[in-house]
């Protein structure tokens, strides 16, 4: 009795996310499905705007630059965040705290002004082509370039790896590593068996942080890589904004959705299977 | 061995330096360059605040941080009172209900922001609703709800439910019982599920760009769509964001330490 009341609390948020998020992705599914007629009722199902991927070359470019790119991104990521992440986990005491605290910082900031400011610093006459200046090299400018964009990827979803590697970092028992040297094995030897294999399930819900945003994003290639430069997020832009063919646009993001699920819940199915053998 | 931990020493610093430097740089060059004398973005030319003269007298950049701090204001009051009794709510219901609300409250924190945005657009286009103010504001309560459930529901999973049974054997309504025994317990939990509602909504760009309509733009959305153009007047504002998020962020965490050491001297 008493605990129905409590129940009773939820009745609004139940309905609140049937009307905002459940048939919201049910119209995503249902215009992916179908193709537009010349009023609601002659709409009709349609596998069409599915088989547009796979016979649509310029889309198909698109889509596998995006990929590229988030592959790039996420590459450069894990070579750059997993010594990042190592060094923070063997500060000592209080210092690690700091250091996570001041890279997590920025990001509360605006990822749209954080991107932005990079336009000025890749510019002809900025900061990193006066430097290439410097060694000679005049006039160089980045922006609009796949490096500006893979550089502003890089820079926006950096610190996510860093964090999901030192939290499994963090967790590691370091008797474990004391044992490993008991037994005798240099530190490379304990960090190729004990670090490298307990942290990788941190490393992998890292891509997942790094690669699915990189590959939806659609105004880091906008800014950095100017108007023409067009990944798949650019091409769901503009099909619900500009062309105007929702139909198409619904089933390239129930796709993306989709993906991005799956590959969610298996990485948390890695996640848990550590734990369960202990 | 002293020779190889003399190099990590080296590396580990140069290292953290680098680090440190790539994820401020931006920032620094915003707030350097929102002085700067001429309309360079890439030289500096003396001291000047007339980028912030510019911001202030254009009624466009107002009304857009105007919007951007109500809409994060109503959104987090909104999220964290509707999150905080859902959560509430949840965690004396049954397992069915429980997993089932919670698998869908994940959505539109997995779904990439884009998917969640063209599917609120259509929503809003189907129920013929005119995109505007409303539509951004309910679009950030939809999204910012999950993050204040997610950040209060593993501090009430570690509660004793005990308490709250005493406190309704006592003579407690449930509605007592749950702001004088269980809120008092989550707080923490409740006011960083709001921190983070608050940052996620005056952050909020892709979601904004695609329910708002009628010149309403948020400065997010103003950014990008004066980006086409050289304008400093967005170094100023991008420097009055920081400012401000990094107030509330101080604001939050030398809060509690304050009120921690008045308690101690009180003692």
């Amino acid at each position: 009795m008493r605990i129905n009341k409590f129940r009773l609390m939820t009745y609004p948020y139940i309905g609140w996310i049937i009307v905002m998020i459940v048939v919201p992705m049910l119209l995503i599914g249902l215009y992916a499905f179908t193709v537009p007629g010349n009023d609601v009722a002659s709409v009709k199902f349609s596998l069409d705007n599915f088989a547009r991927f796979a016979t649509d070359a310029v889309f198909l470019k698109v889509v596998g630059k995006s990929l590229w790119i988030a592959f790039l991104t996420t590459v450069v990521c894990i070579l750059l965040g997993y010594p990042i992440a190592y060094i923070i986990s063997k500060a000592k005491g209080n210092k690690s705290m700091i250091l996570i605290l001041l890279l997590t910082l920025p990001t509360w900031i605006n990822m749209l002004v954080r991107t932005y400011a990079w336009m000025g610093i890749l510019q002809e006459g900025g900061v990193f082509s006066s430097i290439c200046a410097f060694f000679g090299f005049e006039g160089v400018s980045l922006l609009y370039t796949d490096f500006a964009v893979t550089l502003g990827m890089v820079y926006n979803f950096l610190p996510f790896m860093i964090l999901q590697i030192h939290t499994s970092l963090a967790k590691m028992d370091n008797s474990l590593l004391e044992a490993a040297s008991d037994l005798g094995a240099n530190r490379v030897q304990s960090f190729l068996r004990v670090t490298l294999p307990l942290s990788l399930p941190g490393v992998v819900s890292g891509i997942t942080l790094v690669f699915l945003p990189a590959v939806s994003s659609f105004f880091i290639p906008k800014l950095l890589g100017g108007g023409q430069y067009v990944l798949v997020g650019n091409v769901i832009e503009s099909q619900f904004l500009t062309a105007g063919d929702w139909h198409f646009g619904s089933a390239i993001s129930l796709i993306m959705a989709i993906i991005i699920i799956i590959s969610m819940w298996l990485t948390r199915k890695i996640d848990v299977q550590p734990k369960k053998e202990n | 061995m002293n020779k190889t931990s003399k190099f990590w020493s080296i590396f580990s610093k140069t290292m953290m330096g680098l680090t440190l430097l790539f994820f401020y740089l931006p920032i620094l060059y915003i707030i350097i360059f929102s002085f700067n004398g001429s309309k360079s973005l890439t030289r500096l030319d003396g001291f000047s605040l007339q980028w912030y003269e510019k911001m202030f007298a254009d009624p466009v950049m107002m009304s857009s941080i105007g919007y951007t701090i109500a809409i994060a204001l109503i959104a987090t009051a909104v999220s964290t009172i509707l999150g905080t009794f859902t959560a509430i709510g949840l965690s004396k219901s049954g397992k069915i209900l429980r997993s089932s609300v919670e698998r869908v409250n994940e959505l539109p924190v997995m779904n990439p922001d884009i998917v969640t945005g063209i599917s609120l657009l259509m929503l809003f286009s189907a129920l013929a609703v005119s995109k505007g103010f409303m539509t951004m504001l309910l679009a950030h309560i939809m999204f910012c709800t999950p993050f204040v459930i997610l950040s209060v529901m593993p501090k009430l999973r570690t509660l004793d439910p005990n308490l709250t049974d005493a406190a309704l054997d006592l003579g407690a309504t449930p509605f007592q019982a749950m702001t004088k025994v269980i809120i008092p317990q989550i707080k923490p939990s409740i006011i960083a599920g709001a921190l983070i509602a608050f940052t996620m909504s005056f952050d909020d760009f892709v979601i904004s760009y695609f329910v708002t309509g009628n010149g309403v733009q948020n400065i997010s959305i103003l950014v990008y769509t004066m980006s086409k153009r050289i304008n400093p007047s967005i170094n100023a504002l991008s420097t009055l964001v920081i400012v401000i998020i990094t107030i509330s962020l101080i604001a939050v965490n030398l809060i509690p330490l304050i009120k921690r050491k008045a308690f101690d001297k009180e003692k």
